[in-house]
């Protein structure tokens, strides 16, 4: 690929104007309190811009299109959820969750069902959880790295990685609310004006070789001669003859020239093979994603399994969001439950606002770069459509703009995932001094470098969809029928995390597996949520209901806390109790004397 | 202080009548500085932030220290009194009135939203007519599922918003009377 200076100084940008906000505003935020919870001075508004920013991960920039790209309108479906999980997250959860005083999931744990048990086993599901969202985020990042510069795979991961625990341990919760609000904006722009750009190219004519319509029952195209390097092995199908030239090996035996495909049976190329193929060969495609183009523009073409697949995803994603640490975490910072709503409105503005953009990237990268359907790599789309749309320095700049919202989102996805699990593993496992934190944010940060260089790769809109459907089968359960039942109870909750929590994992590891034995899983394994998340239910509340000695005692005195309306003066100020307010911290630091 | 039934606080909590009107009401404690100087079980947030502190402020200043906040103790302290009395309009609260309708309210607008979203991909599949309409070239299909949802969901929830926070409203000028 080629070198493209304009995407690596956008990098650059990104990644030193971001760690600079964070230092600016990192010089004021020297005390445990400051550090976690952002002094509470932040505006609905901006918290508003700050929890999309850091919401909108590298699944919606990269991975929607990328999914788009190779499976169609069926793929529409994750930004819908994606948005949806916010809503419910509203309904359910924000004004009492906020009225609470949880700061993160194990407090509400506790406060709820006053069980430290069970606290300890929430804080394990929220660092799993945390953990598995950032793999997806630094694998899109090394292959962002990797297309722009001759980097491998795994050094963009770890790059990103370390700019992010650094930015982190330097400024904590206060440096990343600014840092997220900006990078929100920044996010939106980079996405949105390739999107109007190439629209505007698309209408004038379509790109420098025109385009093959979408609609017409039959694979892609390529427009132009292209060349494709096989990095990692894959299986390939084709629907109809097909006339290429391999050098390297294929199909189990050496390949050096012109070769012949027939449609009968798939083929497999090993990695470092390059394929050659002349304008207008159509398009083979890996082997599990959609081969004509009627059946990628149409929903609901496939099969009854893909039908339950998309259910499947509904559930993980409508009721994942509330599950998510680095979501409740930035509900802290508002000042009330009332105020925790209208935040959370904001938000649905500004998230269906930027996913209005990788839908139309992702329908153009199909008549554009359809050669990404060969490798796999499909979530390269908006990296790679602006110079196969605008050739020359057009293409050039755009690519750039693309690449560093790109990298904006794995920065900011993973610094609010760090801090928030960095928080839950100082205030739980470590004293939960400033020191811990910091120790937290660095010990934290191996365990997704260590799994993202040893996985293989995935299209990131799956992985999060995993991490969605774990979210939605531990914590959902528990959020919604504490804030709303009476009669939940600690061993209830415990069972239904235990049960849901584990088949989620149990499903990841049978994934994973099967991704590296050929890929034998059915559909459930890939997005178990549709079994998981009732069954996570229905255990909670059947084992809630026969144990009867495990409700806390001041049940009504909790309730009355989380619904009571604001007005009322029994929101419970978490940071107050523990550290005292403003003019109370010296003598809590100073033991009760004054100090000399 | 006035005698009305609804007092407020300076720091803008409100002290509602925890009779509902029934008994007269006990005559109201006067703010003691060194009652429950003790972190107690449930302390309410008190309402309006102390001021910002100035911005490059790296270490803790030499400052007068309150034993006991009276502004803390004495104004809530009916509220948390009310609560360990469990008196009735707490119970109302939590067991008839703002819980169930909250709720209520909630899942309304969830099953409209799982309604519309959940009948969807069922229908692209038994209808595939459906999924092949067009509209000015474009698939009515994209539309209906990569734009319209959007705000869709924007105004279920502004919708909600407004909802809840009428209810709450109403629960507090319900019990204020």
């Amino acid at each position: 690929m080629q070198l493209n200076p304009w995407a690596l100084t956008g990098i650059v940008l990104v990644a030193v104007v971001v760690p600079y906000l964070g230092h600016r505003s990192s010089r004021s935020a020297t005390s445990t309190h400051d550090f976690l919870l952002a002094r509470r001075t932040v505006r609905s508004r901006r918290n508003a811009a700050a929890i999309s920013g850091e919401y909108l991960s590298a699944a919606s920039f990269l991975g929607i299109a990328g999914i788009v790209l190779k499976d169609g309108a069926d793929a529409l479906w994750f930004p819908i959820g994606f948005t949806a999980g916010y809503l419910a997250l509203m309904l359910f959860v924000a004004a009492p969750l906020r009225r609470s005083g949880a700061y993160t999931l194990p407090d509400f744990v506790e406060m709820r069902l006053g069980s430290k048990g069970l606290r300890r086993f929430s804080t394990a599901f929220v660092v799993f959880i945390g953990i598995l969202y950032m793999v997806p985020q630094l694998q899109g990042a090394g292959l962002t790295l990797a297309t722009i510069l001759p980097m491998p795979v795994w050094a963009g991961g770890a790059v990103v990685m370390v700019l992010v625990a650094f930015n982190v341990i330097s400024g904590g919760m206060r440096a990343i609310t600014v840092v997220q609000a900006f990078q929100y904006w920044l996010k939106l722009f980079a996405i949105a004006v390739p999107a109007f750009v190439l629209c505007m190219v698309f209408f004038a004519g379509g790109g420098p070789d025109g385009f093959r319509p979408l609609g017409a029952a039959a694979p892609p195209v390529f427009t132009t001669d292209t060349t494709v390097d096989v990095q990692t092995d894959v299986t390939l199908h084709v629907t109809s003859d097909t006339y290429l030239w391999a050098y390297g090996r294929a199909d189990n035996g050496p390949a050096a020239g012109p070769t012949h495909w027939t449609p009968l049976a798939p083929h497999t190329v090993s990695e470092g093979t390059k394929l050659k193929f002349l304008a207008g060969t159509p398009v083979p495609v890996v082997s599990d994603s959609v081969a004509d183009n009627a059946s990628w523009l149409h929903p609901g073409s496939g099969s009854l399994t893909d039908l339950l697949q998309t259910y499947s995803l509904m559930f993980a994603t409508f009721l994942g969001t509330m599950g998510l640490p680095h979501v409740l975490v930035r509900f802290y910072t508002n000042p009330d439950g009332k105020a925790a709503r209208r935040t959370t409105v904001h938000v649905l503005l500004l998230l269906g606002l930027f996913y209005l953009f990788p839908t139309l990237l992702g329908a153009l990268s199909r008549m554009y770069v359809p050669e990404l359907l060969v490798t796999g790599k499909t979530d390269a789309a908006i990296l790679r459509l602006p110079s196969a749309m605008l050739p020359g320095i057009g293409g050039q700049i755009l690519g750039a703009v693309t690449a560093a919202g790109a990298f904006a989102a794995f920065m900011s996805s993973t610094s609010g995932l760090l801090v928030s699990v960095a928080g839950v593993v100082s205030t739980d496992v470590l004293p939960g001094r400033v020191r811990d934190f910091r120790l937290a944010t660095g010990l934290v940060a191996l365990f997704p470098i260590g799994l993202a260089v040893a996985l293989r790769p995935e299209d990131i809109s799956l992985s999060i969809g995993l991490t969605f459907a774990l979210a939605a089968s531990t914590f959902s359960p528990l959020l919604v029928l504490g804030i709303w039942w009476r009669k939940l109870s600690w061993p209830g909750a415990l069972a239904g995390m235990f049960v849901g929590g584990g088949l989620v994992l149990a499903a990841l590891v049978v994934n994973v597996m099967s991704g590296y034995t050929g890929g034998w899983a059915p559909w459930f394994v890939n997005q178990p949520a549709l079994i998981t998340v009732p069954i996570a239910f229905v255990t909670t509340y059947l084992v809630s209901r026969v144990t009867g000695y495990g409700r806390p005692e001041h049940v009504h005195d909790i309730m009355l806390r989380l619904h009571a309306p604001d007005p009322l003066g029994f929101m419970r100020d978490r940071a107050v109790a523990r550290f005292g307010q403003a003019e109370e911290k010296t003598r809590i630091a100073g033991r009760g004397r004054h100090r000399k | 202080m006035s005698d009305d039934f609804y007092e407020h606080r300076p720091n803008g909590v409100r002290e509602p009548d925890p009779t509902l009107g029934r008994r007269p009401r006990p005559p109201r404690p006067l703010p003691q500085p060194t009652e429950r100087a003790v972190v107690e079980p449930l302390p309410p947030a008190p309402e309006d932030e102390p001021p910002p502190k100035p911005e490059h402020h790296a270490k803790p200043k030499r400052e007068r220290v309150i034993l006991a906040d009276p502004r803390r103790g004495a104004g809530t302290l009916r509220a948390r009194v009310e609560l360990e009395e469990q008196t009735s309009w707490g119970k109302l609260l939590v067991r008839d009135h703002l819980v169930k309708v909250q709720l209520r309210t909630a899942l309304l607008l969830a099953l409209l939203v799982v309604g519309v979203f959940g009948s969807l991909p069922a229908l692209f599949y038994l209808v595939p007519g459906f999924s092949r309409l067009s509209l000015a070239g474009i698939p009515v299909a994209w539309l209906v599922l990569g734009v319209l949802p959007f705000p869709f969901l924007f105004g279920v929830g502004i919708w909600y918003n407004r909802l809840a926070e009428r209810n709450e409203r109403a629960f507090v000028d319900m019990i204020e009377n």
